[in-house]
């Protein structure tokens, strides 16, 4: 009896059970409960790599860090415009040019738009972009050696923002301002920018064979705000969406000022057009100041040149090159679908996402059927453009990515969630909380022809209680979600580097086949490098020093010098003659008014130091490098200014 | 043409591709090296597994007061000659098709590898034994004798932290085939020999 009444009972507590668990499935991951087996899926067992990089931006830091996903585990953060002390990056004589601009050199920026190469529409690993949006810089990463190669200012720009996004072929990267500004810049009063300020979008066109960029053109648009962008592809290839705001072209109190209008415009370009005018004379040449710098792998070294003229065309030079389509609620961020066809206005103060069709916007123009015009360019009818509302219940739509399986993903600052959503059908189907207030999403390969899907990756601008606190300045972070079913489910949390505005990611296969291990030696045309200790040596010319030192395992060539006098610019130019993987030296000597370098093997760079004290100092290698790392270390004699002491120096005697 | 002496041409032929395959590999392994540093022996070569593995021996060696691989040695000028010559007679014997020669230069060639092998040992011995005096790390064995870092000259062996593969490569299997089949040859040649004087009894 007793036996029986136990069998019953467990009967009936396996069936709770069973119906529990159906009902956890139904939920799903509400009020932030995570799936049980959440910590499985994001586990990268020891020594296994990552499905995805994510290149996550450093936002304030103005940085690009490199993560993989699903572990959110940080390998690296490349230095592209702010200087990095622990790399030596606007430090070292080699890569102070990088950070050289029309303004002298700005060792900071605020990185806002990774985006990586593509070929036929689909990402193809060579480069990361990333706009910097104070001082308006576009910045190349190789993905090769994961270092930043190039920097190109943006000149009648201010606030680099709806930038730095590629089109299908890479053929351009296209920057645009957020503020609009005098061009050029001249002194004006303030009061008087309606109508006399511009807006600059530049088109960036990359060389198919290194990647080298160069300003093709600037549109010069009315004074608004271009706040963000995105290609067309597929059949819209050949054309670009930006978002505006501020089209009441307000020069103060913004927040009130510039959300007067119901509708701001998205301004669709036809760079094909205006490409085709351009090169056939098209465009005026407008003298103007701003710099490129290349980062030469071979040399090790960047040079800084400033350009001196840029070609400006006026969009009413084009007929048929710009449109604006009308888009309510001052629209953040603009998102073009896997196919072409959508374009998805992100309308910050509103509830609802606006979504235009391109084939209804050629068929508009076709038939002129126009609302007018702003400054002389054609505003369309927002009802012949519009496909379709998303009727989401949230607040503050940002961002909106696609995984390729006829799904989007929007991303709610005000509600703090993503929402995910039918394209075509506009039909919301899943949402989920965000900790706390997202900004842009990634899901890797979202903004392609071909998305990855699988993962999307939210990016937080506050974090409040989520970590142990650090004082009043705590983490931002980003939150991973599964997305390869019907509903979403958060499956991490993870600290970011500064803020994470946007971030772009990549099958690891990919990338990781292409990155190298070391420089080549025999490669190393660095004018102070060297190729063996035979050319190791140190030459005085007048107060300047050039020291051509070596390191290798476990020892700088030469380790003792002498002759060095108070008041001498001393060059140490270290060439690591290692070649082998991960085998960098970091060397820095007591005193030195900079940061250390840090030597990959092959590679040659230059620090200056300039004694003011008598005495012998030591310098070291600052990278636990091998077994004798602690013995790799020598020292520099320095003598009174009027001592007549000869150059000398040596290994081992 | 007797298929004996096909092959025997055949068999004389072979060694030549150790002119294009290499002899021997030595394999370094060690946990700081998940692509493991290799070096392949040519009769007339030392060379990379991969880019640069033989500078990185040496930097590793160098800690134990190992010398540096040399970039040549007399070897390099005597083995490609003692194939040339050992190619060129039993091509010569292969011509004038007597059997009997074929075993000779079999037996030749089974000594002269021997004698490479041996060779081979001794250069090994010396790099793993004839260490600097000033070497950084000095090691000894339990008994008190300083520790050898001489690689196997088959095999696998542990030495310190990393584990030594020493094989033989396609060019030593080419010639280790060419001998098999010289002597093949003989045999194929001694019962051709012997059907030519049944057949001669016969008729
Ligand atoms: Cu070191």
């Amino acid at each position: 009896m007793m036996k029986k009444f136990s069998l019953l009972l467990t009967g009936i507590l396996g069936f709770a059970l069973v119906m529990t668990s159906c009902n956890n499935q139904g939920k799903g991951t509400s009020n932030g409960a995570l799936t049980s087996n959440a910590a499985e899926r994001v586990y990268v067992a020891p020594g296994e790599h990552d499905e995805f990089y994510a290149f996550i931006s450093g936002g304030f830091s103005g940085q690009l860090s490199v993560y993989g996903l699903p572990s959110g585990r940080l390998f690296k953060v490349i230095p592209v415009f702010s200087q990095d002390a622990e790399k030596a990056w606007g430090y070292n004589e080699e890569t102070k040019p990088m950070l050289n601009t029309s303004h002298g050199f700005v060792p900071w920026d605020d990185s806002h738009h990774p985006d990586i190469s593509q070929t036929n529409g689909e990402l193809d690993g060579r480069y990361v972009f990333i706009n910097g949006n104070n001082t308006p810089r576009i910045a190349k990463v190789d993905l090769s050696v994961f270092e930043t190669t190039e920097i190109i200012e943006i000149p009648n720009s201010g606030g680099n923002h709806s930038s730095s996004f590629v089109t299908e072929n890479t053929e351009y990267v296209v920057a645009g301002t957020r503020f609009s500004v005098p061009v050029p810049q001249r002194d004006m009063p303030i009061k008087d920018y309606k109508g006399n300020f511009k807006g600059a979008l530049t088109f960036i066109s990359v060389a198919p064979e290194n990647g080298r960029m160069d300003i093709k053109f600037q549109l010069m648009m009315p004074g608004f705000d271009y706040d963000l962008a995105h290609p067309g592809r597929g059949d819209s290839h050949g054309w670009f969406f930006f978002t505006t705001y501020n089209t009441e072209e307000a020069s103060s109190l913004l927040e009130v000022n510039a959300s007067q209008n119901d509708k701001d415009f998205i301004a669709a370009v036809n760079w094909k057009k205006i490409e085709e005018y351009v090169n056939g004379g098209g465009g005026k040449k407008m003298a103007t100041n701003y710099a490129h710098n290349v980062y030469d792998e071979s040399t090790h070294t960047a040079t800084s040149t400033m350009k001196k003229e840029v070609l400006v065309v006026d969009p009413l030079e084009v007929p048929g090159a710009v449109y604006f389509l009308p888009t309510p609620k001052s629209p953040h961020g603009c998102d073009v679908d896997t196919t072409g066809e959508y374009i998805v206005g992100n309308g910050k103060l509103s509830a609802d996402l606006t979504v235009h069709s391109f084939s209804k916007m050629l068929a508009a123009i076709e038939a002129e059927k126009f609302d007018g015009d702003a400054y002389g360019i054609p505003i369309l009818n927002f009802e012949d453009v519009l496909a379709g509302t998303v009727k989401s219940g949230g607040l503050g739509p940002l961002h909106t990515e696609f995984d390729g399986e006829g799904n989007a993903y929007t991303t709610f600052f005000i509600s703090s969630e993503v929402v995910k959503w039918k394209v075509g059908t506009w039909e919301v189907v899943d949402r989920q909380p965000c900790y706390y207030s997202v900004g842009h999403l990634m899901i890797p390969g979202g903004n392609s022809r071909k998305p990855f899907g699988k993962y999307v990756l939210a990016m937080n601008k506050i974090t409040k209680d989520r970590y142990l606190p650090t004082g009043p300045e705590v983490t931002q972070s980003a939150q991973l979600y599964d997305i390869s079913g019907e509903k979403m489910e958060l499956l991490l949390d993870f600290p970011t580097v500064g803020e994470p505005h946007y971030a772009a990611g990549i099958a690891a296969d990919i990338v990781k086949a292409r990155s190298k291990k070391i420089y080549n030696l025999s490669e190393n045309e660095h004018k102070y490098g060297i190729q063996t200790d035979a050319d190791v040596r140190v030459e005085r010319n007048g107060k300047e020093v050039h020291i051509y030192m070596s390191m290798i395992r476990s020892h700088f060539n030469p380790d003792n010098i002498e002759g060095i006098k108070v008041g001498d610019k001393v060059y140490f130019h270290v060439t690591n003659l290692e070649q082998d993987y991960d085998v960098p030296h970091g060397v820095s000597v007591l005193g030195a008014n900079t940061a250390e370098l840090l030597i990959m093997p092959g590679q040659t760079e230059s620090f200056v130091w300039e004694p003011k004290q008598v005495g012998v100092w030591p310098f070291y290698c600052t990278d636990f490098c091998s077994a004798l790392h602690q013995e790799m270390q020598g020292y520099i004699r320095v003598s009174p200014e009027n001592s007549n002491l000869d150059l000398s120096w040596s290994l081992g005697e | 043409m007797n298929k004996s002496k096909i092959l025997m041409f055949l068999a004389a032929l072979l060694p030549l591709l150790l002119f294009v395959f290499p002899l021997w590999k030595i394999t370094l392994e060690a946990p700081q090296y998940p692509t493991p540093l290799g070096m392949y022996i040519h009769i007339n070569d030392f060379s990379d597994a991969n880019p640069h593995d033989i500078k990185n021996i040496n930097l590793m060696n160098h800690y134990v007061g190992m010398k540096y691989i040399p970039d040549a040695i007399p070897e390099f000028k005597i083995f490609p000659l003692g194939i040339i010559i050992t190619t060129v007679l039993g091509l010569i014997i292969a011509f004038y098709g007597n059997h009997k020669w074929y075993l000779y230069w079999f037996i030749m060639m089974v000594l002269v590898s021997a004698a490479g092998l041996y060779d081979f040992y001794l250069w090994e011995h010396d790099y793993g034994y004839d260490l600097d005096p000033k070497a950084i790390m000095k090691f000894t064995n339990p008994d008190g004798s300083v520790m050898g870092f001489q690689p196997p000259l088959f095999g696998s062996k542990d030495i310190l932290n990393f584990t030594a593969h020493s094989y033989p490569q396609l060019g030593a299997y080419c010639l280790g085939l060419g001998m098999a089949v010289s002597f093949v040859a003989y045999l194929l040649g001694r019962r051709e020999k012997k059907n030519q004087v049944l057949r001669h009894e016969a008729s």
